[in-house]
């Protein structure tokens, strides 16, 4: 991405394409319906005596994705989609999306070592002063209220208890 | 006449205190998450489905689905007020409810739409009410093949009758189907497609899907458009409401049109949005004042609110009386009854009576409820909106987590919904479509099974699909709406070549 930029303003320069997005796309999902195919293949993908065996309906499904993607690969590659000239996503939207997909990966991340509370607590504080330019102690307040919120609501009022995290389990502190 | 008894019957059912309390409580969730931008019918309801478990199912099912009318009518205050439509389906409803709105004429526009919204569920609740029993009765006849014939029907249908390139809905179609495919093989207790993670036996839940889809990839879209809400505001007080009302039975005939549009749409699985696009286009056509539309005509609020609504609630028709449903949304309320051990399907009408007439009594006082909170709130929903994205954003996707990890308790479910946000970002923007990707997640094993049980009883053979006079027709019509893409591309040629 360090490589001077042609267009004047360097936030709506295209990333990807459309075009080259559809090819990468329909290429993924051919590998996906022929693996499909093949698993399904190997399972059985013929009759028995009793009817049909457990691969014979998802080997056709894989082998119609399998065909279809080849299709719109096809199209794609002539230029025959709609908007193929245009750009799939632009600089500045890609950081902007980004900055929302990327917390939420990490956010995932913490939920799995360290329970949903503790992590959603951490989340919405850090989005807040991150991209909302709050204070922190404002974005903490408000994360730990929506972390007691949920907890209240699930554990105590539904009695439907959620994941605690396998590293860590800060709740154990408070007998949870 | 039986249906009518039936019906009070089913009135005396859905008026307890408790049901009209979660009458009211559904329908507000509802409006809140029709505004919020990543939260949906469909999705919403997968949340909160796991917080129904202990209920009753009567009560989950009427809160779950007045949840769904809320958000139909919540779609059109965004729309109208932000030009931000709340909902894929109240994108037609910007076109003249937002320059209204700039009129100063927000009230009026939010009348007219709330009660649009309305009068096409209610056209539709009165059709259900007398017709599902109909289909109901006549589906106990069905065996495994005919109801092979009518899975075949709806998903050819969206071949039919999408609107973007038919082999990319063949495609998000099977790739829902390979997912429902995952997992312990439902006739011969093998396993499909797991290769060897345990963790992938149980297979891909379809709400785990939902909530991804709908919900991290709308999230996704809506960061990237860089989120500004900047909009009118808006008080209705009575008198607005009174004046609307009396301009509003100019426009029957385009409430009739837009009422059948839109319970074509619906039982067929065209869908909410699909249905008000086009009663907005046949209203912009043949309206007197068609030329003046996206000016702020009263007209074209009226047109696509009423269609879409009307599509939204016959959506269920299929849902209930052959278990096939007719949306995303109807699709998540048939899991809800799966989970509650109730198989939806012509059997329900015989076997659970209270159930089918405390659900079809709901819906008629849940819209009245809808009808009555938007036109007092609307302030209060409108105040939604203006709080910052960089809250409602991260919230969102709290919810949606903690929603993905309740369907089975299973933490990988929620890298699966981080996962299927991505692939609806990118399948949005690529034009793939994930109505059929999600119906075929939910129906794949039922549809296999279905064609299974028809081959046992075939040997094999495939001609059983046309053994007879129904199965027969349904399928050719299925085969008809397959190919339809082809016919209507070689008619084009045609016409290009003369």
């Amino acid at each position: 991405m360090s490589q001077p930029n042609p267009s004047p303003d360097p936030q709506t320069h295209a990333v990807v394409g459309m075009r080259a997005m559809e090819l990468i796309v329909a290429g993924l999902l051919l590998a996906f319906g022929l693996t499909v195919a093949y698993a399904s293949y190997q399972l059985g993908a013929d009759w028995a005596e009793d009817g049909p065996k457990a691969g014979y309906f998802p080997f056709y499904i894989g082998l119609i994705i399998a065909v279809s993607s080849v299709v719109t690969l096809a199209q794609a590659w002539l230029n025959r989609t709609p908007k193929s000239g245009e750009a799939f996503v632009e600089r500045g939207q890609l950081k902007l999306v980004m900055a929302v997909l990327l917390p939420a990966a990490a956010y995932v991340l913490v939920i799995q070592w360290f329970g949903i509370y503790a992590a959603s607590a951490i989340y919405m504080a850090v989005f807040m002063v991150w991209l909302g330019k709050y204070a922190w102690w404002k974005a903490a307040l408000l994360g730990i209220a929506v972390s007691v919120a949920v907890f209240l609501m699930f554990e105590v009022w539904f009695k439907v208890p959620l994941h605690k995290g396998t590293l860590y389990n800060p709740l154990a502190l408070f007998g949870f | 006449m039986e249906e009518i008894n039936a019906l009070f019957q089913g009135f005396a059912v859905a008026m307890t205190p408790l049901n009209l309390m979660l009458m009211f409580v559904g329908v507000t969730l509802g409006v809140v998450i029709g505004v919020l931008p990543g939260l949906g019918g469909a999705n919403g309801i997968a949340i909160l489905l796991p917080l129904t478990f202990t209920m009753p199912p009567t009560s989950a099912i009427i809160m779950l689905s007045c949840i769904y009318w809320g958000a139909l009518f919540g779609g059109a205050i965004t729309s109208v007020l932000f030009n931000i439509p709340g909902e894929p389906w109240s994108v037609a409803t910007t076109f003249d409810g937002y320059p209204m709105a700039q009129q100063g004429r927000a009230g009026e526009a939010l009348t007219a739409a709330f009660t649009s919204s309305f009068i096409g569920a209610f056209v539709a609740v009165v059709m259900i009410t007398f017709l599902a029993p109909l289909v109901a009765k006549f589906a106990l006849k069905f065996g495994p093949p005919e109801f092979f014939s009518v899975y075949f029907l709806t998903f050819c249908s969206f071949i039919g009758m999408g609107k973007g390139s038919p082999w990319k809905t063949l495609t998000a179609m099977m790739l829902g189907f390979a997912l429902a495919a995952v997992g312990m093989d439902t006739v011969t207790g093998q396993l499909r497609l797991t290769f060897g993670f345990s963790e992938l036996m149980r297979g891909f839940d379809f709400l785990v899907a939902v909530i991804g889809l709908f919900g991290i990839g709308e999230i996704l879209l809506s960061m990237e458009e860089g989120l500004s809400f900047s909009g009118s505001s808006a008080r209705i007080n009575f008198k607005v409401v009174l004046e609307t009302w009396k301009k509003l039975p100019k426009y029957w005939v385009t409430s009739l049109r837009s009422c059948l549009v839109g319970c074509w749409m619906g039982i067929t699985p065209g869908g909410a949005t699909p249905a008000s696009f086009m009663s907005y286009g046949i209203a912009k056509r043949f309206s007197p004042d068609g030329a003046k539309f996206g000016t702020g005509q009263m007209e074209g609020v009226v047109a696509p609110e009423t269609a879409a609504h009307a599509a939204g609630t016959s959506a269920l028709l299929p849902m209930l009386s052959l278990g096939i449903p007719g949306s995303p949304t109807a699709a998540v309320l048939l899991g809800g009854l799966l989970i509650w051990g109730l198989q939806p399907g012509p059997l329900l009408f015989v076997e659970k009576k209270e159930f089918v007439w405390g659900l079809i009594a709901s819906m008629y006082l849940g819209n009245l409820a809808g009808l009555i909170i938007v036109l007092t709130c609307v302030p209060l929903f409108a105040a939604i909106l203006r709080i910052p994205f960089s809250i409602v954003a991260p919230l969102i996707i709290v919810i949606c987590a903690i929603g993905a990890y309740t369907v089975h308790n299973a933490m990988l479910d929620i890298w699966f919904m981080l996962f299927f946000g991505v692939v609806g970002y990118v399948f949005k923007k690529l034009d793939y479509p994930m109505a059929p990707m999600v119906l075929a997640l939910v129906l794949g094993d039922r549809a296999e099974d279905s064609f299974r049980q028809a081959m046992l009883i075939s040997q094999g053979n495939l001609s059983v699909f046309f053994s007879n006079a129904l199965v027969g027709s349904i399928m050719t019509l299925g085969l008809v709406m397959l190919f339809w893409p082809l016919v209507a591309a070689l008619k084009a040629k045609l016409r290009a070549a003369r």
